[in-house]
């Protein structure tokens, strides 16, 4: 425990993470950034886990356990995500998300 | 064998006989009718054995099986039977029937042995005498219903057997649509009846409308429920305003117009309605007296067809006509109940065998000279001895000539119509006497009579066509006497009507239920149960009147015949003065016909053309049916499908904007998430506390 550090500093600087990891999400043009935004989101969530356990558990270890599991989970998910980009990279010679709308109405 | 199982094999004997020669005949021209003439000959002997049967015990006899068994809250239980019912109405029946097909059968051997459709010929008349013959021993409605319609089915091949001639494929179909007129009406009446009294079977609806005002529904009077399966009889027995379909009918083979159109079919409803008289006996209780519209409606339609035969040249339309106006006769007789009913089946039974004869008599006219114009004949007499005296033997007993068959039966029509106190009915008969005399001795006089064409060399029919004739004069002259009293036996004490003893009774005690508890009115199982209950309600609580016991006439004890000469007297110097009339015009040419009718001017115009019923119909079908018609496929084509195209069209127009919303970019759709999420932590901030 650091003196002077609250779970409420934690939980802000989480909320801000996700905040921009959300805004790289939602307003990126490259198919990478938005990867990059996504770490960004899985991160803070890991960063909720291991603060709630630590301030509210701190003799269970599930938290933690989660967040091990998160942190493998995200780079199995990068790898898959980036094999996307680079395919749709080699089929369209552009990673840019405006140009990938196969699905419109 | 017993009564019944020999029940059950009559008409199942034509119908193996069509079977047959359906599978095996092979349009045989040998083969085909020979089975028919014997398949339907063994039904002649079985019935004329069961009719003696019944002579010795004629209590009714039931046979049957179980074929739908419904139970349910509605009906408790209710069953229809396929069976038989062995009485004196149905042995009657069941002898004309066969006896009267038989000698068609054997009549048509020679009258279509030209013909290239004979097998396909003597199928249809096997398929008919079963259809008429399972009518006539149904022991319920709803069989009696089912073989109704298949008397139906097979009146439509017959008449429209000539499929190569237009006439006979109209003739064919309007007589099945003007007969689905009358049936829809019977089918409501079928309905009702059974769906009220729990029951149709003919043994045991008399014992059950005593408590119709408890089980029927107020609005319906009984009386009504007996007017609807009238309607069955008027289409089926041809009564205005469903007549029109019979004259039509004369385009069949003319052996057909004998068997269907004269004999046999025609009766059917007439049988219906004497076997259901009790129906229409108990509804003089109610408010609607179904009787007297029965005998008025047969009243009207025997002197409208009487007036209409007189003026007709087509020997089969004359006879066609004639076999309406008896109808009529009939159905009036019915109307009087009491004694009428008796008179209507007796005369229903003496005239099968004179209309018979007329008919095959006719064909032997028309096989001999190929002519159906009466104008185109004459002197016949000489050159068809046979077909000229057996002619006569019938005109005179349709004229009701003593000793010929339909005297007897004529008298006790107007005997009962006396009894019963219809006067204006009875003058009406009276009238219809004579003008049957007179128009069924114009056919005689200018058929058999006076001069020969120059043209055209008539011959005597083969022995298969005369023999039928002689025997038909034969029961023409005998069959009469059946009428009479032998020893307290006689036509009429096996067919008869009697009232129920307990009607009125149980009508005021179930008057006096339904009022003391209103519940139970229409509700079969309550009603039921309180049937059953001892405890009666008194009926002077009710404060309903008692029905007057002076509108229920008496039942008589006797139903034989009695020659009464007041009525007697009249109606055989009515006859003769018909006779004689026409005597007196066609043969000693007093006067011109032709004159009269320009003379009579409109009024013979308007008779001439059968009044323009058919006209009128055909107007009706054209200015108010097609109307309406028009009017309901507008509203389809433009309202109902308009409702449709406009929903498709709404459906396609908010697709097209919504369709809008689905960029494909993922990233919209996470903007919409964030949105969404957001919108709803907003929600619960505001609306939980």
């Amino acid at each position: 425990m650091i003196p002077g550090v609250g779970i409420g500093h934690f939980l802000v600087l989480s909320a801000a993470l996700f905040s921009v990891g959300l805004y790289g999400v939602i307003a990126r043009r490259s198919a990478v950034g938005v990867l990059m935004g996504l770490e960004l989101m899985f991160n803070a969530a890991n960063l909720n886990l291991v603060a709630f356990n630590a301030y509210l558990h701190s003799g269970a270890m599930a938290g933690q356990m989660f967040t091990l599991f998160t942190i493998t989970i995200a780079a199995a998910e990068a790898t898959v995500g980036l094999a996307l980009v680079v395919s749709i990279f080699r089929a369209r010679r552009s990673v840019r998300l405006e140009h990938v709308d196969l699905l419109k109405g | 064998m017993t009564f019944s199982t020999a029940t059950w094999i009559v008409p199942l004997l034509p119908l193996g006989g069509f079977l047959f020669n359906f599978l095996f005949g092979r349009g045989s021209r040998r083969l085909v009718p020979r089975v028919a003439l014997l398949a339907v000959g063994s039904a002649l002997a079985l019935s004329l054995v069961l009719a003696a049967q019944v002579l010795g015990d004629p209590a009714p006899k039931v046979d049957g099986i179980p074929w739908l068994s419904v139970t349910n809250q509605v009906f408790g239980h209710f069953t229809i039977s396929v069976g038989t019912l062995l009485d004196p109405l149905s042995a009657m029946m069941l002898v004309v029937v066969t006896l009267v097909s038989f000698l068609v059968h054997l009549y048509s051997l020679g009258y279509m042995s030209e013909d290239p459709g004979l097998a396909r010929f003597f199928m249809y008349l096997g398929l008919f005498t079963f259809s008429m013959l399972g009518l006539v021993v149904s022991p319920n409605l709803f069989q009696m219903y089912i073989f109704w319609e298949l008397v139906g089915l097979c009146s439509y091949l017959l008449i429209g057997f000539y499929t190569t001639k237009p006439e006979a494929n109209q003739a064919c179909k309007k007589a099945f649509v003007v007969n689905r007129v009358g049936d829809l009406g019977m089918f409501l009446g079928i309905l009702f009846l059974s769906y009220y009294l729990g029951t149709s079977d003919f043994s045991a609806i008399a014992a059950h409308l005593g408590s119709w005002p408890l089980f029927g529904p107020a609005w319906l009077p009984l009386g009504a429920v007996a007017l609807l399966l009238f309607c069955g009889a008027v289409g089926k027995s041809a009564q205005f305003p469903l007549h029109v379909w019979l004259p039509d009918a004369m385009e069949g083979p003319t052996p057909v117009s004998a068997l269907i159109h004269a004999a046999t079919m025609v009766a059917a409803g007439v049988f219906m309605v004497a076997r259901v008289y009790a129906v229409f006996d108990a509804s003089l209780m109610g408010s609607v007296n179904a009787p007297l519209v029965v005998a008025c409606v047969g009243g009207f339609t025997s002197l409208f067809a009487a007036t209409i035969a007189c003026t007709q040249f087509d020997i089969k339309r004359v006879l066609a006509y004639s076999t309406l106006s008896q109808l009529g006769y009939m159905v009036m007789a019915l109307g009087a109940g009491g004694l009428g009913v008796t008179a209507g089946a007796f005369h229903l039974f003496t005239h099968a065998f004179f209309k018979a004869l007329l008919f095959l008599g006719a064909g032997s006219v028309i096989h001999a000279v190929h002519s159906n114009d009466v104008r185109a004949m004459g002197g016949l007499r000489r050159k068809m001895p046979l077909t000229g005296i057996t002619f006569l033997v019938a005109s005179l007993a349709i004229s009701g000539i003593w000793p010929f068959a339909g005297f007897f039966s004529k008298d006790m029509i107007l005997a009962a119509l006396k009894d019963a106190h219809m006067t204006g009915l009875y003058v009406l008969a009276a009238a219809v006497a004579f003008l049957t005399a007179f128009y069924m001795f114009r056919l005689y006089f200018l058929t058999f009579e006076g001069k020969e064409p120059e043209h055209g060399h008539p011959h005597e029919s083969p022995w298969t066509m005369t023999l039928p004739l002689v025997v038909l004069a034969v029961l023409s002259l005998g069959a009469g006497f059946a009428g009479l009293d032998f020893g307290g036996r006689s036509f009429g004490s096996y067919i008869r009507f009697d009232r129920s003893p307990t009607l009125a009774s149980d009508w005021t005690r179930a008057q006096g239920l339904a009022l003391a508890h209103p519940k139970a009115v229409g509700d079969y199982r309550l009603a039921t149960a309180l049937w059953a209950a001892p405890a009666l309600p008194p009926t002077a609580a009710t404060g309903l009147p008692a029905p007057a016991p002076a509108t229920i006439p008496p039942a008589q004890e006797s139903r034989a015949f009695v020659l009464d000469y007041s009525v007697a007297v009249p109606a055989t110097l009515l006859g003769l003065a018909g006779i004689f009339l026409a005597f007196g015009v066609y043969r000693l040419k007093w006067i011109d016909p032709g004159r009269v009718a320009r003379a009579l001017g409109p009024v013979y115009t308007t008779v001439y053309n059968k009044y323009y019923v058919d006209e009128f119909y055909r107007w009706m079908m054209d200015h108010v049916y097609y109307v309406v018609s028009g009017a309901i496929a507008w509203f389809d084509r433009h309202v109902v499908d308009g409702v449709m195209n406009g929903l498709a069209l709404l459906m396609q127009v908010a697709g097209g904007a919504l369709r809008r919303l689905q960029t494909g970019r993922a990233q919209a759709y996470a903007l919409a998430m964030l949105g969404g999420i957001l919108i709803l932590l907003g929600a619960l901030k505001v609306f939980v506390p």
